[in-house]
């Protein structure tokens, strides 16, 4: 590839996430993930999709250094993943329930990372937390409590906390699956937006193909537990990817392409 | 705006517009007491038609008539009201301590398995003991009058304030839980900024029990214990005027005592609610 061709991954070619041979048996004796290997590149978005019960999520919290042992070599950013976490190299974790704190407002909850780092962070926080509240278009909701808010409304409150620390690494545990399709669409839309604004790395888990297909650039099988990575299919449509995306003749093929190998994985 | 506002005009001034609601709430509970008074009237002044009994009326020491027991309130009315007032201040003085005391241990069993294994089963014990039964023995160890009946008062009130606070403070989302970590807080933020506040509506559930137990338990301290001189409260009250026949009176003692507990239950739920109704869980 020469110099001038265009890079067909957003990604650098810096690693970020590195597994080598991962296996993971929780303490009861079931285990939920086996050989798995993958390389991430910074500012890749990898989608992965897989059976119920597959590992995804324990593979997820291994990264986010929030579930102990493991056998085999996993490091985020060249550290252990608890190292890494520890010593701040920022990483988020969005997951399948918006988990907003209740006696906390949309403002409070969107703060509340910056007030656990402490120092500089919560002081100068009002900034990032507005400019955080405009990027989801919740500037007229700060005050709003979650249970006045509807399901994609707490989602994007989700999302802004998530990223009020600007984190490099950004786990999501099928974040989506419980909004309706319309409002599923519209927020994978604006984090695709927000992922090549920050520059993030994105690992996303989820059921869902066509989601899976409109937002990575590369989407990973996994099979049935114990889960091992089973397929990689790159996804090569460029970015900005548009709505009519969805549309096109070449999505419907790669999202059924990946759903007759996904089917097998139910077998 | 102006839309609504014309709206709202249109359907009356503030009170009328407040009537339905509170209709709906005062009217059922209102009627069924009027019901209620009725039934008790003509079973205590007996049924007679045409000169004929038809139900014997009863005796007014066995069961005083509504009016009567009106009188006997009104005539001693002073000494209702002192009495309620003084069962108020130790029944307060006790669930006071166990809402604070029942919280620090609520804190201590959410800290340590251990220490919550190891003193679950007394608190059960606080439970199941018969208050009756063991207030003459802390009025022995605390003493008559106040320290004694705010004692009884704490000890019934202290369980349900215990078993609620520990379970707010342990039984958290396991998502909020890896939020936290995933944020590397310490242990003093997860408790301050999570399980604390957590705990509270469980808190407040807790103290809406404690509340009404601690008027019982006032009461049944003061059955044991007086105050000394001419001073007493309504468990001393209903003690004296029944073994006197005075039933009347024990009546309009009992009614008082039903209408404290009522008071501080309610009391303590509007607080409660004022306080939760920004985060109902939805």
């Amino acid at each position: 590839m020469s110099e001038r061709s265009q890079p067909k991954h957003t990604g650098s070619e810096r690693t970020c996430l590195d597994a080598r041979n991962l296996s993971f048996t929780f303490p009861g004796g079931v285990q939920a993930l086996r050989d798995v290997t993958l390389r991430v590149r910074a500012r890749e978005f990898v989608s992965i999709v897989g059976p119920s019960g597959c590992g995804k999520s324990t593979w997820l919290r291994l990264v986010a250094g929030l579930l102990p042992g493991g056998q085999g070599a996993l490091t985020v950013d060249g550290l252990d993943p608890l190292s890494a976490r520890r010593r701040g190299n920022e990483l988020a974790f969005v997951f399948q329930s918006p988990t907003l704190l209740p006696w906390r407002n949309v403002e409070e909850n969107i703060r509340l990372p910056l007030e656990l780092r402490g120092g500089s962070a919560a002081r100068d926080g009002r900034a990032r937390v507005d400019e955080l509240l405009s990027l989801v278009g919740l500037e007229d909701f700060r005050r709003a409590h979650s249970h006045e808010l509807s399901g994609g409304m707490q989602m994007r409150v989700s999302l802004a906390r998530a990223l009020v620390t600007r984190p490099r690494l950004l786990l999501l545990d099928e974040p989506f699956a419980a909004l309706d399709d319309i409002t599923r669409q519209r927020l994978n839309e604006e984090l695709l937006l927000l992922w090549r604004r920050d520059g993030l790395t994105a690992l996303f888990v989820t059921h869902n193909v066509g989601e899976a297909v409109f937002l990575g650039e590369r989407v990973l099988i996994m099979s049935r537990r114990p889960g091992t990575i089973r397929h990689e299919i790159e996804v090569p449509f460029d970015h900005p990817r548009s709505p009519a995306l969805r549309g096109e003749p070449e999505f419907a093929r790669l999202t059924g392409e990946i759903g007759r190998l996904l089917r097998e994985e139910f077998r | 705006m102006a839309g609504s506002r014309s709206g709202m005009d249109r359907s009356g001034t503030g009170i009328t517009r407040l009537a339905p609601g509170v209709a709906r709430l005062i009217l059922p509970p209102a009627l069924l007491f009027i019901a209620f008074l009725a039934a008790w009237h003509l079973y205590a002044a007996g049924i007679h038609v045409m000169g004929k009994e038809i139900l014997k009326s009863q005796p007014p020491y066995l069961i005083p008539q509504p009016i009567a027991v009106g009188q006997a309130a009104l005539s001693n009315l002073g000494t209702l009201v002192s009495a309620t007032l003084l069962t108020a201040s130790g029944s307060l003085a006790g669930f006071a301590l166990s809402l604070v005391l029942g919280t620090l241990i609520a804190f201590l069993f959410s800290q340590s398995v251990l220490i919550q294994r190891a003193a679950y089963p007394y608190a059960i014990f606080l439970q199941t003991v018969p208050i009756v039964a063991i207030a003459p023995l802390i009025i022995l160890w605390v003493g008559h009058g106040f320290a004694g009946i705010a004692v009884t008062a704490f000890i019934v009130s202290l369980f349900p304030i215990v078993t609620n606070g520990t379970a707010g403070l342990t039984s958290l989302d396991r998502n909020a839980v890896e939020l936290f970590e995933v944020n590397n807080a310490s242990r003093w933020q997860l408790l301050w900024r999570l399980r604390l506040p957590n705990s509270v509506p469980h808190l407040i559930t807790g103290a809406k029990t404690a509340s009404g137990l601690s008027v019982i338990g006032g009461i049944v301290g003061e059955f044991f214990a007086g105050y000394g001189s001419d001073r007493f409260g309504l468990g001393y009250y209903i003690f004296q005027t029944s073994a006197q026949l005075k039933t009347a009176d024990l009546f309009a003692a009992i009614i008082s005592s039903t209408m404290l507990g009522w008071i501080a239950f309610g009391i303590v739920s509007l607080i409660g609610n004022r306080i939760t109704a920004r985060w109902r869980a939805g």
